[in-house]
């Protein structure tokens, strides 16, 4: 079997891109956070990449891309179970989708698109969720949700992949799944106390500012990796950024004629959404689709966080909003932009007609359906049985002093320690 | 003997402290507050959510002097912590009935 070592130094690279992210993930939202609740909200995004880490190379790799199970497309066997047999190709990639790298550099590459689903859930839940009952939802839905819908689209012989749907990079399988599960966790777990009437100020948006800065940078390697091939991945990396920086601006277009200011918030959230949004299509379109995907998802999600007020569900930090329309918005409008020239593939606008854009909507509504019933009767489960919510003193104390027994910041030495510094400021001769 | 105590601007504290000190003030107690006055709070805008902020940081500066030096500290806090703006801030004058020194032991002006 031949590999070609540009494209699997480039996967390999684009895993490490993609690790990244998660760590970014979580100072992005421990920045929206309160005070009282940073740690815990940190904690929670480390723990999957330790979760999952293990999880994926033991179980969940091999239900999501191992041999077919029963030929319907709907799960891997455990053939792959503990990374054995891994001198086989991955089942599926044949043809014009043949693997060029080693199966492991392929692993460890999708191992980090199921951390970094699983992080984005902390999103929901934020403020409120105890943290062993965190650990056991995100085992079981690793199993039960994220796991299935990657073989479904992810590999060739999934039946969403059958049935002609195109995702380059996880539009359904990491935004949809995420948004629409973490929207399941956020109504099982019920809302944090005193939402929506009380003030949940962002404690540190210069946080949540590196944060993004970090989604934007290992975005290249989700997505711009995706192409399994160094030299078929420039346009999916140009995409992410074209997208990502008009969303961007798109976003705080919104902010501007709707609330007088441009916010730091929104741009950053406005890239995110970007990056989001281009995820499916990055492999498919050209610059101009790319640029109209994020303009587009910039001004649906800018719009879209408003819709967990009118639902009343305390969706916290915005997954469904900023990952779930995000997702919906690229899926669809690949359906629209598709061009052969970039992949093969022609969409409504490029003269393919209608028959693409029905295969991303036949995968959006299944993906969420079975994200949102089966997160929900994992959550329900693990309320019924451990419980989920944290009570309501330790709710109050912060998650960071009653599930950690620590504090982000200790502001009494800080001001001290303050005072102590302006008390050196004395000139050199009165300390001899 | 007199407590004055001031509501002021955080980032006047360093002007205020200079001046107090220029003007002979040997000793405050500075502590971080929160409240509104006439210019009430203000709103934050976060993923299009408006946020009433009602409680704005302050900074509450306390000074205990002899009766005859409390109309001269309360002109110097007003002279440094003015921006000529709403929110300026506030300063009053109490009565202290005792004093001590507590390393010492002495009482009353003698612990000033």
């Amino acid at each position: 079997m031949h590999y070609d070592s540009g494209d699997t130094a480039w996967v390999l690279a684009s895993a490490a891109l993609v690790a990244f992210m998660t760590p970014g993930l979580a100072l992005f939202y421990a920045g929206m956070v309160r005070r009282k609740n940073v740690l815990a909200m940190l904690m929670q995004n480390f723990v999957v990449m330790a979760v999952v880490g293990v999880l994926w190379v033991w179980v969940t790799y091999s239900v999501a891309f191992g041999p077919d199970w029963g030929g319907a497309g709907l799960l891997g066997t455990l053939h792959f179970a503990g990374l054995t047999h891994l001198h086989q190709a991955v089942p599926g990639f044949t043809g014009r989708q043949a693997q060029t790298i080693p199966p492991v550099a392929f692993v460890i590459f999708q191992m980090m698109f199921a951390v970094i689903t699983a992080a984005l859930l902390s999103g929901s839940a934020a403020d409120r969720m105890k943290f062993s009952a965190f650990v056991v939802f995100i085992v079981a839905w690793s199993v039960l949700v994220y796991a299935p819908i990657a073989h479904w689209v992810f590999s060739p012989n999934g039946w969403l992949a059958r049935a002609g749907t195109e995702d380059f990079a996880g539009g359904t399988v990491v935004e949809i799944t995420s948004g629409v599960s973490g929207a399941a966790l956020a109504l099982v777990l019920g809302r944090r106390r005193g939402w929506p009437q009380d003030l949940m100020r962002p404690h540190n948006v210069p946080l949540t500012v590196l944060g993004a800065g970090i989604l934007w940078f290992g975005w290249f390697g989700f997505n711009a990796g995706s192409a399994l091939s160094a030299t078929g991945a420039g346009q999916a990396f140009v995409n992410t950024n074209t997208a990502t920086a008009a969303a961007l601006l798109s976003w705080i277009a919104v902010e501007k004629l709707r609330n007088g200011r441009p916010t730091t918030l929104g741009a950053v959230s406005g890239a995110v959404a970007g990056a989001v949004a281009i995820t499916p299509a990055c492999g498919f379109v050209d610059t101009a689709g790319a640029t109209v995907i994020g303009a587009v998802a910039g001004v649906a999600c800018a719009l879209g966080v408003r819709l967990k007020y009118r639902l009343r569900v305390d969706d916290s930090l915005d997954v469904l909003a900023v990952h779930g329309i995000g997702g919906l918005t690229g899926m669809i409008l690949l359906g629209l932009f598709a061009t052969a020239t970039v992949r093969g593939v022609n969409g409504l606008f490029h003269g393919g007609g209608a028959t693409l854009l029905g295969h991303q909507g036949l995968a959006v509504v299944c993906v969420a359906a079975y994200a949102f019933a089966a997160t929900a009767l994992v959550a329900w489960v693990i309320r019924a049985t451990i419980g989920l919510r944290v009570s309501a003193d330790d709710e109050q104390a912060g998650l960071d002093l009653s599930q950690h027994e620590e504090s982000a910041y200790d502001l009494e030495s800080a001001f001290g320690g303050s005072q102590r510094v302006a008390a050196t400021h004395q000139p050199p001769g009165e300390h001899t | 003997m007199k407590l004055v105590t001031a509501i002021v601007k955080p980032f006047r504290l360093g002007d205020v402290k200079d001046a107090l000190q220029g003007a002979g003030v040997v000793g405050m107690t500075v502590s971080e507050v929160q409240g509104f006055g006439r210019q009430r709070g203000h709103t934050e805008v976060y993923r299009g959510a408006e946020y009433q902020v009602d409680f704005v940081p302050k900074v509450r500066v306390e000074v205990v002097c002899d009766d005859a030096d409390a109309e001269g500290i309360v002109e110097v806090i007003v002279g440094s912590a003015g921006t000529g703006k709403i929110g300026d801030g506030k300063v009053w004058v109490v009565a202290v009935d005792e004093l001590a020194r507590i390393r010492t032991g002495q009482r009353g002006r003698d612990a000033l």
